[in-house]
């Protein structure tokens, strides 16, 4: 996806597109039988994940050299859910041709986007997790995951919709232990956080108000809006 | 029409509820022998509710069980595995049927179980599953629509005493009182003391207080709960004379320490009852509670 400013600062602080690699066993399924591949990256979101730059699009060439297919061509567009991409892909007309698939190692939305521009097979390479950013080298982090129904006003700017693995609205669940989650003992707590926000802030009765049953549908599904001006 | 269990909560009496787990399957042979066993000597039997997540019979199966073997009976209900559709539907079911004891939970992640793989539900959570008990019990639904019919119910919901930091925990529990529970259920709790210090706290809320006694069954099993279950915390001294008791008889030892705490927990007076958990060990219950001189 586009890059998308979270605030100032360089591009480790952007909104990007989260992606991880698929394992060996199922690329290799998804590849059962089609011998020649084209392989594509991208050099926005996952060139910083390092899912699907350059030299992870050179060590999947090797890899699959290896196992016996031929690779027509490899390339890393620059932004791969750009409507100019295709521009970009019509210099590889012929190496794309002579494929069989295209073997896609951006995230879903630059997939959907080539195959949509390209109308050929497409094979996804990655698994495209959240969107988040890099909070510590190898670290990303979700930051908003577009609930439709933003509460942060009253939890001190911290989500738990996002942060808390049941996204529970009212405090904690019972799993909590020494400020960390019961699901990994590296996670913080979302609940410790946001009481020791509003308890800086004075605001622990913002947390002590009963938050409603929260509205599922918030977020369209299909995500689908329109401007009313528009 | 109060419930029985409600009923020992408002007398005064010193109650005593147990857990009982529903099967992996349908032979119900060992979960009927459970029931049969506690039927008489407890005020009522929580059935659990895909306990740790791992998929068993259901809770509400099981509550028909204990209704029709006789014993009183306390739904264990999660937010985890239904929507707010399924629960209220749930509730109309049970209530129907007489299940009119519920203890609200959140419950487990999925990953914890066996089917890691499984959608987490959390469209409620236990505040919002006792507002919504309180919302049937006037008649509606949470969709604002009348109800035909009556629904009535005795909920609670839990606390852990010994949680780390235990701050925003209590205003979670505040929460759930002012949400519409009756009855807390204690995670385990073996120090005394802490527990005492705790119940000071507690005293204040119009809330019975049960306090959760978790058998111990050796001592590498209260090593293990004081490393993987949060806000369980048995001390030193507790698990070194577990150690000191002779081969084979730990259980036997494991049974007398918690006699000895519910003993102490009702000469003391600390708080309205205990919940005890056995788990796996349901037919040690009766000798636990000897042990406790209640019966």
């Amino acid at each position: 996806m586009p890059p998308m400013r979270s605030g100032k600062g360089d591009d480790i602080e952007m909104i990007r597109s989260i992606t991880q690699k698929k394992s060996e066993e199922e690329i290799d399924r998804l590849l059962n039988g089609l011998g020649r591949i084209f392989i594509i990256g991208c050099g926005t979101c996952v060139t910083l994940t390092r899912t699907g730059g350059e030299p992870e699009v050179l060590e999947m060439k090797e890899n699959l050299s290896e196992k016996g297919k031929m690779i027509t061509g490899h390339t890393v567009v620059p932004v791969a859910c750009d409507n100019l991409t295709r521009e970009f892909l019509d210099d590889f007309g012929e190496q794309i041709d002579q494929a069989d698939t295209l073997l896609i190692m951006t995230c879903a939305f630059g997939v959907q986007t080539i195959a949509k521009q390209l109308r050929k097979m497409v094979v996804p390479a990655l698994d495209t997790l959240f969107v988040g950013k890099e909070t510590a080298f190898g670290m990303f982090d979700e930051i908003c995951t577009q609930c439709g129904t933003c509460i942060i006003g009253e939890t001190g700017g911290i989500c738990p919709v996002t942060n808390c693995h049941k996204g529970l609205v009212n405090g904690p669940c019972g799993g909590t232990n020494h400020g960390k989650c019961e699901i990994d003992v590296a996670k913080d707590c979302v609940w410790t956080l946001i009481y020791n926000r509003l308890k800086e802030l004075d605001r622990l009765d913002a947390m002590r108000k009963y938050q409603k049953p929260r509205n599922h549908q918030g977020e369209p599904k299909p995500g689908k809006f329109k401007l009313t001006s528009a | 029409m109060p419930t029985a269990f409600k009923e020992a909560l408002k007398s005064g009496k010193f109650v005593v509820t147990s857990e009982v787990a529903p099967p992996k399957g349908t032979n119900l042979e060992k979960f009927s022998h459970h029931i049969e066993i506690l039927k008489d000597k407890v005020d009522a039997m929580n059935v659990t509710d895909h306990q740790s997540s791992v998929m068993r019979y259901p809770s509400l199966g099981g509550c028909l069980l204990v209704q029709e073997l006789g014993g009183e009976v306390i739904l264990q209900m999660t937010c985890r595995d239904r929507n707010r559709l399924a629960l209220q539907a749930d509730l109309l079911f049970a209530s129907s049927r007489g299940i009119q004891n519920v203890l609200c939970l959140t419950g487990d992640s999925i990953i914890l179980g066996d089917h890691k793989e499984a959608k987490s539900v959390f469209d409620l959570d236990s505040s919002q599953l006792l507002e919504t008990i309180r919302i049937l019990e006037n008649g509606k639904d949470l969709g604002g629509n009348e109800l035909d019919g009556d629904v009535s119910f005795c909920a609670g919901a839990i606390v852990t005493p010994e949680a780390d930091p235990i701050e925003p925990q209590l205003v979670k529990f505040e929460k759930k009182i002012e949400a519409g529970a009756e009855f807390i259920q204690t995670q385990a709790v073996y120090d005394l003391d802490k527990f005492k210090e705790f119940m000071n706290y507690a005293k204040q809320f119009n809330v019975k207080i049960l306090a959760g006694i978790i058998l111990l069954t050796s001592a590498p099993m209260a090593r293990f709960m004081n490393k993987n279950i949060a806000g369980v915390s048995v001390p030193q001294e507790l698990i070194d004379e577990m150690a000191s008791a002779p081969k084979g008889q730990a259980l036997k030892k494991g049974i007398e320490i918690a006699g000895r705490m519910i003993k102490q927990i009702k000469e003391e007076d600390m708080c309205d009852g205990v919940h005890i958990m056995a788990i796996g060990k349901e037919e040690t219950v009766p000798d636990i509670m000897e042990a406790a001189g209640l019966i």
